[in-house]
């Protein structure tokens, strides 16, 4: 197990190592740079600020420098926000974007799980068919107009949530809501599909035949079953909740991670572009190789590369 | 001997797109404490179905008992809910199903597949579950029984696996074992061995065991009495010897004449019986074999023939041991085996006439 994740560890920092270099060279390639306003910087003022920032040295110096500032958790300063690092950035936005998207997954797998669980249990009944019609609502609503409906019902109309801004937990039920709502409905389809599947076995009629109940037949030999194409789909969950939250944030006015991609890139704020870039991608690469983990212990016909065999 | 089971007219049918089918059309039997039934028959004759409403297995709905009764000690199990079939399911009656590679859980212990069945229906607590497991697990012969009850499935081979159900279904002691052509998914020298041992444990359990199975070489082998089903109907029954050895039936007939045989001219082809099995959503009028029978009689194709009894324990529906019948040899591969029973009766006994 040790052996394993160490290879996988290895294999990270490949990962990231690519994604880093892509970043920077398609970075560069944009036209533009952090510097460029409606208003022409006289060109004395643009050498000085090219050379703080040392925009002025060849790329291969420039790349080698930023590899090893990176090597050292040091993703420089802001462009653009004059005095602060993007590690600040990062410090302070990430525990925002964290625990929305943390509510938002949990939403989405309690939910979805339980909604597709009902659904396959009460299969070609009516709470499959509700359960089924809500999947489909989730799946074809997209999260920014799910995001403005909750706003304007549960928020303006009925005033049950606040409209927007990060203050309490009662602030991060509507856009964690939002945000689970397509992930939800996913993650219900995939296991009423696999509960069904799941149920037609042979094994599930051996264990009708051992006199076990409905019931304990469900959590025992069902669940666990059809719960492994779930875990599979929570490594691309996790890209998708992060990726998403950008759009949620803006909408809710959340001081998150996510403002900052979208701007930075507007921006040109190459450190920033570059820093939140390579952040996301630990979060990634980490939740890929936590999904895989997870999968060896719930299927113990997975056997991860490098384990022992009989443990 | 003390009568454990009693089938009588079963009905089953299901409910699909294209109409009702009546997959078993009034089946009737019995089963003595410790005796082995066979049943026998093509896929599709409603073998599987009958053994799976003994236990009320079939997915309700589609599939509905429609009529007639199973008695199980005396007490009728067709009326009964689900949960009341939980305490007979695993504790009076267990079943093996065919495909030892899919009929156990992935994901869970073979050992505590064992033990859900000791929890449920004799209240043992889990060490003394898990002892048992192990006792059970050497009992069908699998080998370092202390290691193999902490593995999971995919870490035995199918013989063993097999194996490990018969452990599973004989956990609870049940009276009766419904085996579901249990040895179909194996090779023939992993086949033998299952066989072996469960005639092995059926003599030192004295449980009654009804096997399903369409190779008439493993009859032979294991059952005291054999039905040969077709069309969802028993269309005889009789003692192993007398199915063997004095067939009645032309469907019985075709089945031990396309069986492979030492004895066979090695230059003839091997008989086979012509045709497909009827649909059953239409049932056809007469006898349901009619079709395909080349000794088929006009009154076949109009009226269902009558059940006629041969002997104490024979049993045979064709329209050919009527009196006025004509003569007609069977074909020359079951010619050779036929032998002269001592309890034939004189004339077969018209016993039940048909619909």
């Amino acid at each position: 197990m040790a052996k394993y994740i160490g290879k996988r560890l290895v294999y990270m920092l490949l990962s990231l190592w690519m994604i880093v270099t892509a970043t920077f060279f398609f970075m560069r390639i944009a036209p533009g740079n952090p510097f460029a306003s409606e208003k022409k910087l006289p060109p004395e003022i643009e050498a000085n600020l090219n050379a703080h920032f040392g925009l002025d040295k060849p790329w291969y110096a420039q790349y080698w420098e930023y590899l090893v500032r990176i090597a050292n958790w040091d993703f420089g300063p802001s462009f653009k926000y004059k005095s602060q690092t993007v590690n600040d950035l990062i410090n302070e936005g990430f525990p925002v974007s964290f625990l929305l998207g943390m509510e938002a997954i949990f939403i989405a797998v309690a939910v979805g799980v339980l909604l597709g669980i009902i659904a396959a249990l009460k299969h070609n009944r009516w709470p499959d068919y509700t359960a089924m019609i809500v999947a489909v609502l989730g799946i074809s609503v997209p999260s920014f107009i799910m995001a403005s409906f909750l706003q304007y019902f549960l928020a303006i109309k009925m005033g049950i949530f606040p409209v927007a801004r990060w203050e309490s937990f009662m602030h991060s039920v509507l856009p964690a809501v939002a945000l689970a709502s397509t992930p939800m409905a996913f993650i219900a389809r995939l296991t009423r599909s696999s509960m069904l599947e799941v149920l037609a076995n042979d094994y599930i009629k051996t264990a009708k035949s051992k006199g076990l109940s409905r019931g304990v037949i469900t959590v025992k030999h069902t669940i666990r079953n059809a719960l492994l194409p779930v875990v599979t789909y929570m490594g691309p969950l996790t890209a998708g909740i992060l990726t998403g939250s950008f759009v949620i944030e803006r909408i809710f006015g959340i001081p998150g991670l996510g403002a900052h991609f979208v701007t930075s890139i507007n921006n040109r704020d190459y450190t920033v572009i570059m820093g939140v870039t390579v952040f996301y991608s630990i979060l990634l690469l980490v939740s890929i190789l936590l999904v895989d983990i997870a999968y060896g212990i719930i299927d113990p016909r997975i056997k991860l590369a490098g384990g022992k065999k009989g443990e | 001997m003390e009568k454990l089971l009693e089938v009588k007219n079963l009905e089953v049918s299901f409910q699909t797109y294209g109409g009702t089918v009546k997959a078993v059309r009034g089946v009737s039997f019995d089963l003595h404490k410790g005796e082995t039934l066979a049943i026998v028959g093509e896929s599709g004759s409603g073998k599987s179905v009958t053994s799976q409403s003994i236990m009320k297995l079939i997915p309700m709905p589609p599939g509905r008992i429609s009529g007639g009764q199973i008695l199980l000690n005396g007490d009728d199990i067709v009326p009964k809910t689900e949960k009341q079939m939980e305490k007979i399911r695993g504790k009076e009656i267990s079943m093996i199903f065919q495909d030892p590679m899919t009929s156990l859980n992935p994901t869970m212990r073979v050992g505590n597949q064992i033990m859900e069945v000791l929890i449920k229906h004799q209240n043992m607590t889990k060490t003394d579950g898990k002892n048992r497991a192990v006792e059970l697990l050497r009992l069908v012969g699998i080998p370092m029984p202390e290691k193999r009850v902490n593995q999971y499935p995919h870490e035995f081979s199918g013989g063993m696996r097999q194996r490990a159900m018969i452990a599973i279904a004989l956990a609870a002691n049940p009276k009766l074992l419904i085996a579901d052509e249990p040895t179909t998914a194996l090779d023939v020298t992993i086949q033998a061995q299952i066989l072996e041992l469960m005639k092995d444990l059926q003599n030192k359990m004295d449980t009654s065991i009804i096997f399903i199975t369409h190779d008439l070489g493993v009859v032979a082998n294991v059952a005291d009495r054999v039905a040969v089903m077709y069309a969802g109907q028993i269309v005889e029954m009789g003692t192993v010897d007398e199915i063997f050895y004095d067939p009645r039936h032309p469907y019985t007939w075709g089945l031990l004449a396309s069986m492979p045989s030492l004895e066979n001219d090695d230059k003839a082809e091997l008989a086979a019986i012509p045709g497909t099995p009827p649909d059953l959503t239409n049932p056809p009028k007469g006898d349901a074999f009619a079709a395909r029978n080349q000794y088929a009689l006009a009154i076949d194709f109009e009226e269902e023939p009558p059940m006629f009894q041969i002997s104490e324990t024979h049993f045979a529906k064709t329209w050919l041991l009527h009196p006025d019948a004509p003569k007609v040899e069977p074909p020359e591969a079951v010619k050779r085996r036929m032998r002269q029973l001592s309890s034939t009766f004189e004339n077969p006994v018209l016993v039940k006439e048909g619909k």
